[in-house]
């Protein structure tokens, strides 16, 4: 027994709470954030930001940062506006999207910032 | 000029073998592997086959003149070799689409696999293939919700799905259960599963299992702050109390249920996939009994069929096979049924043993689940083949875990995880799947557990059940 580990996980303890995909690995350095961007361009979906309060991260409505970006392929512009949306909104947590308009979903969903756990 | 009544006997081929036909675009077509008694011509087999699963019976009767049979009757319209195998062909046969009621599933089997499978000048009779005309399709409810909408409803975006199926399969009790929900769910998943011979059983009766499960999907939500579900189990010994535990389950919140669709059967099972679809809930569905029909190259139904008939009466989710697990199923094949579970349009691709163009128009696509002896290690090869779309369930693979179910959860977690943030990235998932994972154990002490605790593990045996193809 002496090496198996408990799974510290609890309600009290606000690092217990995830925020779906990527979210049980490490923080995303900006290199691997470009990475995600770029494979959201190659499959020609819309990148798109959203932000919330980290107690409000089970909700549906995120706060949109502007419009999702149609037809944006620039990997720096980007990544430019996740920057532009963490930096206004440092506590918060940040999401990239990738919107699949053919699909109606989103291809891809994941928090590039995290806010501070409450 | 009308036709004369000649009683008597007439050869089946006279009627029902009719090469010059062309399909239209209405009429239900089969494929049939037929393996013929000897010394009867592949025609007259072909025809008959055609015969007794539409009008056909063995003698001239002189009703048949009160109606336009010629219109009614079944057509087998081609003949083809089975690729590496001389005991058997195709035929095709064409139905026009008023010999079936619309929207059922069941009547459409009960014509086409009904009598003509004990049908003595055959030695064995195999349905390949269905392709249903899109009028046909929209007569038929579908999928409750589909792919897109149990995404929204779940809040899981670009990746695979999560399930663990709870063991031991029978005797547990319920509060013991609802424990070993909640350990998978608080770890990182996004579902657990009634295994499909959990009931009702005098060891866990239906209601405190539903009611402690519940517990335990709220708590995990509130704890992990994700959304999480349990397939609870409402296969019942009547379609009443089937829907007595629907409603039940609805009642206390769950997002969905699960249904045994063969073993339940084909009403009941498009019954129920109606009421998901008017009361909001997702409906995953196991396939019990599939084996029995799908197995056996030469005879029985083959599972792209059962896929395409599920589609249509309804189901969210359905067990597809692993390609790599402890389950069979062949590669290509695989594939095949998938694109018919998931895709608004499938190309014949006999490649992968699909006999027919297939379009589903609107109606919405099924998530197949891969489940049967998975592990971490096979998480790569799994995100390669089945993609974003589907639910990878970890049974063993979760509660075998060394430190228990949370931490089993969370490996394969962490492992899903790791592997799609890689494919994002452009890597070759099943080159590079041993180096993806290692460095990801380097964050996550329960993926590293995992990973030591089934590396040994593979499951390599034939497949029984091959496409066919040729290998002389």
């Amino acid at each position: 027994m002496s090496d198996m580990q408990d799974y510290a996980s609890s309600l009290e303890d606000v690092n217990s709470r995830k925020f779906e995909t990527f979210s049980y690995l490490p923080s995303m350095s900006n290199d691997q954030i470009r990475k995600q961007i770029e494979y959201i361009v190659s499959k020609g979906w819309n990148p798109g930001i959203e932000h919330t309060e980290p107690q409000n991260a089970f909700q549906n409505y995120w706060y949109m940062w502007k419009l999702p970006m149609f037809g944006e392929t620039d990997v720096d512009a980007i990544l430019a506006e996740c920057e532009a949306c963490h930096k206004a909104h440092p506590n918060n947590h940040v999401r990239l999207l990738g919107f699949d308009n053919f699909a109606q979903s989103a291809g891809a969903s994941m928090v590039i910032y995290r806010g501070k756990p409450v | 000029m009308a036709k004369t009544y000649n009683a008597g006997v007439k050869e089946y081929r006279e009627t029902y073998w009719m090469p010059e036909y062309t399909p239209a675009e209405t009429d239900i077509l089969a494929c049939f592997k037929i393996t013929p008694q000897a010394g009867v011509p592949r025609e007259e087999v072909a025809a008959a086959v055609a015969a007794e699963s539409s009008t056909g019976t063995w003698t001239t009767v002189w009703t048949d003149l009160l109606t336009d049979l010629d219109y009614y009757k079944g057509r087998a319209y081609a003949i083809e070799d089975v690729p590496g195998d001389d005991t058997c062909f195709y035929a095709f046969v064409a139905y026009p689409i008023d010999l079936f009621e619309e929207g059922s599933v069941v009547n459409v089997l009960t014509s086409l696999v009904g009598n003509v499978f004990g049908f003595k000048a055959l030695r064995a009779l195999r349905l390949e293939d269905i392709r249903f005309p899109v009028a046909y399709v929209m007569t038929c409810n579908g999928p409750p919700q589909g792919i897109q909408v149990e995404r929204d409803i779940m809040n899981k975006y670009g990746r695979p799905l999560l399930g663990c199926t709870i063991k031991p399969k029978l005797g547990l009790s319920a509060k013991n259960y609802g424990r070993a929900c909640y350990e998978g769910l608080r770890g990182g998943l996004d579902f657990t599963k009634d295994d499909e011979n959990v009931n009702s059983q005098p060891f866990m009766r239906w209601k405190h299992r539903f009611d402690f499960v519940m517990e335990a999907i709220l708590k995990a939500e509130a704890e992990t702050g994700e959304r999480k579900g349990h397939y609870l189990n409402v296969t019942a010994p009547t379609a009443d109390e089937m829907m007595r535990r629907a409603e039940y389950a609805k009642e206390i919140g769950a997002p969905i249920i699960m249904h045994d669709y063969l073993t339940g059967g084909l009403s009941a099972n498009t019954q129920l996939a109606q009421w998901c679809q008017r009361n909001g809930m997702l409906l995953h569905i196991h396939r019990a009994m599939h084996a029995v029909l799908d197995r056996n190259p030469h005879h029985g139904i083959h599972f792209r069929v059962l896929t395409k008939i599920l589609r249509l009466s309804g189901g969210d989710h359905l067990h597809s096979g692993t390609v790599v697990g402890k389950l069979e199923g062949d590669r290509d094949a695989t594939l095949g049924w998938i694109d018919i579970m998931r895709d608004s349009f499938i190309k014949e691709d006999r490649s992968r043993g699909i006999f027919f163009d297939q379009d589903w128009g609107s109606m919405p696509g099924v998530i197949p689940v891969a489940s049967g002896g998975i592990h971490v290690w096979h998480m790569p090869a799994l995100v390669n083949i089945f993609g974003d779309d589907s639910v990878l369930q970890f049974g063993g693979g979760t509660l075998g875990h060394p430190w228990g179910n949370a931490a089993g959860a969370a490996a394969n977690r962490v492992a899903v995880e790791a592997c799609v943030e890689a494919r994002n990235q452009g890597r070759e998932l099943e080159k590079e799947g041993k180096d993806i994972l290692t460095n990801a154990a380097k964050h996550s002490p329960e993926l590293k557990a995992a990973m030591e605790t089934w590396k040994e593990i593979k499951f390599e045996f034939d497949t029984v059940d091959k496409l066919d193809v040729s290998h002389k």
